[in-house]
């Protein structure tokens, strides 16, 4: 299979903001989805709500665009039924930290073999740039016009400390690292996460004085440090975006056996 | 066996391969059994965080074609509203058992009701048609659990058995009988990525499994008959619901069930689930009485409460609640000729009991 032939291209054009980094998001899962020789025939693309979850609707191949947070919830099913289908989910920071939260803590707990791809743009970009659980300290959104004063959350962090087999995070500016570690994922038994912070020029740039898609580019870029480094630096144990830096690289790798091979097995 | 455990039989029987809840009086005993007995028939049975994510589940694992259910009561039936229209617009078969309890909001966790009735057919938002079956025993556990998933498999649809705590908790035999049928979805034997919901004047598509590289997109927006996203045009839209409406509407006759004695008596109790129980004790003493038991719910039987309507003088719908089915019979009713429509609600967690009801109707045919 080759890199475009996952393409639903009959739904092109597609629905993003020039400039949106599920662009690259999407370019680089592809690339390692052909590179990992998957079957399409037997994988299945999993969404909640968001403009992340419109990223299953341009794969060629069978997808289950759900309701709003609970496309963890409807993965499972699907694996757990049918055990011989790769099941990968597209979800966004509200999908999975707010709405969807507890079954995203409860799924990497469980650890039923399934690829999760989160799209962190930091904002809700679908309905118009509201405030999400990902939000940095201070930034602006159309329901914090005196800027944010909630702490966000760590995604990758709360992933790891909830027992996730593999946590990675990546921005869009990496997409060579990123690529290398959806590979990594897509084959790794059990619950594994990768996160992806991307640039939403239309709702998080415009509002917080990033007006074009290369700025909040630039901005990931300059803030993003390795995880390995971060270890020594101070904003690590205060955890991402509290210091305004973005920590990437791959965060754990367990080797916990997938529920689905110690189901119904009594040890 | 309890009215629960032989749920759990009779969804095993009809080959239910997945099943997926959340523990909640007095639906507990259902997803208990489920984690033992569902493993020995080489299906998974699982608990998950909560009744979304339970409903959730078992839709995704119904899209790989296994027959999927989950078990609830009021608190968590309410939580699964938004997945229940998503699989009333997705066309996913799906059985749900509510054994209700007495709400609203926590309410009376083991107490029987029959508060529940109107949320299975309008609680969640939108148009839409699901069928609702009300089992009276034990047997009856068994028997509408196999006949739920054939409804839903047949028309695609969420198919809900809607128990109570006294029918759920009663203990008793149930007989298998021989003559059991067994339906299953058609699926879909061509490549259907561009037609994933095309159909013939059955109005049912038919289901293209996940896995068989069909490629299909599936989601809960409005779709054409592609499944791709249309969410604009209004013709789409109106094109799509009403036939999600008309499958079942269309076919409530086929649907429909009913149980009726003496329909040419002059007084007709109408009723459904525990409260019949009383009622049929009523009618073994007073032959002058007939009896209409809804089994079906939704689609309402509205054929045949026409035919009694027409002939009946007074009629008493008795439920366990403050009005709910009474409304659906007395708008029919009275369309059909009888002008003496009555309603013997009880709340409370408490059954009619048979002589409440003689003394009810005591000044009007004893
Ligand atoms: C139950 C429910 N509540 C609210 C919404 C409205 N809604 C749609 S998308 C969304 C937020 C999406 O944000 P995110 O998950 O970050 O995805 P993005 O659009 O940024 O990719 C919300 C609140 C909904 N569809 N369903
Ligand atoms: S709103 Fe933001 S996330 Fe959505 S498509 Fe536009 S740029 Fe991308």
């Amino acid at each position: 299979m080759k890199f475009f032939d996952l393409y639903r291209k009959d739904r092109w054009p597609h629905m993003f903001c020039p400039g949106c980094g599920i662009g690259t998001a999407m370019n680089c899962f592809f690339r390692a989805f052909a590179e990992s020789r998957l079957n399409q025939d037997k994988t299945v693309f999993v969404s909640g709500i968001g403009c992340s979850g419109r990223i299953p609707s341009y794969i060629l191949a069978d997808s289950l665009h759900t309701t709003h947070g609970r496309p963890i919830a409807f993965a499972g099913g699907i694996k757990l039924a049918n055990p011989e289908l790769k099941v990968v989910v597209f979800t966004g920071d509200g999908d999975l930290g707010a709405i969807g939260g507890n079954h995203f803590i409860n799924g990497c707990r469980r650890n039923i073999d399934l690829t999760v791809i989160c799209i962190n743009n930091y904002i809700y970009g679908m309905t118009g740039g509201q405030v999400s659980t990902t939000t940095p300290f201070g930034y602006y959104t159309s329901t914090t016009p005196y800027g944010n004063k909630e702490y966000p959350f760590d995604l990758s962090e709360v992933a790891v400390a909830a027992g996730a087999n593999y946590v990675t995070r990546w921005t869009t500016y990496h997409v060579k690292s990123l690529t290398k570690s959806i590979k990594k994922a897509l084959v790794k038994d059990g619950f594994s996460f990768v996160e992806i912070v991307s640039q939403c020029p239309t709702q998080f740039g415009r509002r917080n004085d990033m007006i074009s898609a290369r700025q909040v580019f630039e901005w990931l870029k300059k803030n993003s440090v390795l995880h390995k480094k971060a270890h020594t630096l101070v904003e690590d144990h205060l955890d991402l975006n509290l210091m305004g830096k973005i920590t990437v690289g791959e965060f754990v790798e367990r080797n916990r056996e997938a529920y689905t091979k110690v189901i119904g097995v009594r040890k | 066996m309890q009215g629960n455990e032989a749920c759990v039989e009779g969804a095993l029987y009809v080959g239910c391969k997945f099943f997926a809840g959340y523990p909640i009086t007095p639906a507990t005993e259902i997803t208990e059994r489920m984690a033992w007995r569902m493993h020995e028939m080489g299906g998974v049975s699982i608990q998950l965080e909560d009744e979304i994510a339970s409903i959730a589940a078992i839709i995704g694992a119904s899209w790989t074609g296994t027959k999927a259910m989950t078990a609830t009561s009021g608190p968590g039936f309410s939580l699964m509203q938004e997945n229940l229209g998503y699989a009333c617009m997705t066309e996913t078969p799906i059985v749900i058992v509510n054994v209700q309890r007495g709400g609203p909001s926590t309410g009376q966790p083991t107490k029987a009701s029959q508060g529940d009735v109107m949320q299975t057919r309008w609680g969640s938002h939108g148009d839409y048609e699901t069928i609702v079956l009300a089992p009276n025993s034990v047997q009856e556990m068994f028997d509408l659990t196999i006949e739920a998933f054939n409804l839903s498999e047949k028309y695609r649809v969420p198919t809900i058995v809607l128990s109570d705590a006294d029918i759920g908790h009663m203990r008793g035999k149930f007989t298998v009988s021989e003559d059991i049928k067994f339906i299953d979805r058609k699926y879909c034997t061509k490549h259907v990525e561009h037609n994933a919901f095309i159909c013939d004047e059955g109005l049912v598509p038919e289901f293209p499994k996940f896995g068989q590289g069909h490629r299909v997109h599936i989601t809960g927006l409005t779709h054409d008959v592609s499944g791709y996203p249309k969410t604009t045009d209004p013709e789409i839209h109106a094109k799509l619901v009403s036939r999600l409406v008309k499958k079942i509407r269309n076919h409530s006759n086929e649907i429909s069930r009913t149980e009726i004695l003496n329909p040419k008596a002059d007084t007709i109790l109408v009723t459904y689930g525990s409260p019949s129980n009383s009622v049929f004790e009523v009618l073994s003493e007073n032959h002058n009485i007939g009896l209409f038991r809804l089994i079906t719910l939704w689609p309402f039987p509205e054929t045949e409460m026409k035919q009694i309507a027409k002939t009946a003088k007074h009629i008493l719908v008795l439920e366990m609640n403050l009005g709910q089915i009474y409304w659906e019979v007395e708008r029919i009713a009275r369309q059909a000729g009888c002008q003496k429509v009555e309603l013997f609600s009880k709340i409370g967690g408490e059954i009619h009991k048979p002589d409440e009801i003689i003394k009810r109707l005591k000044n009007e045919v004893l």
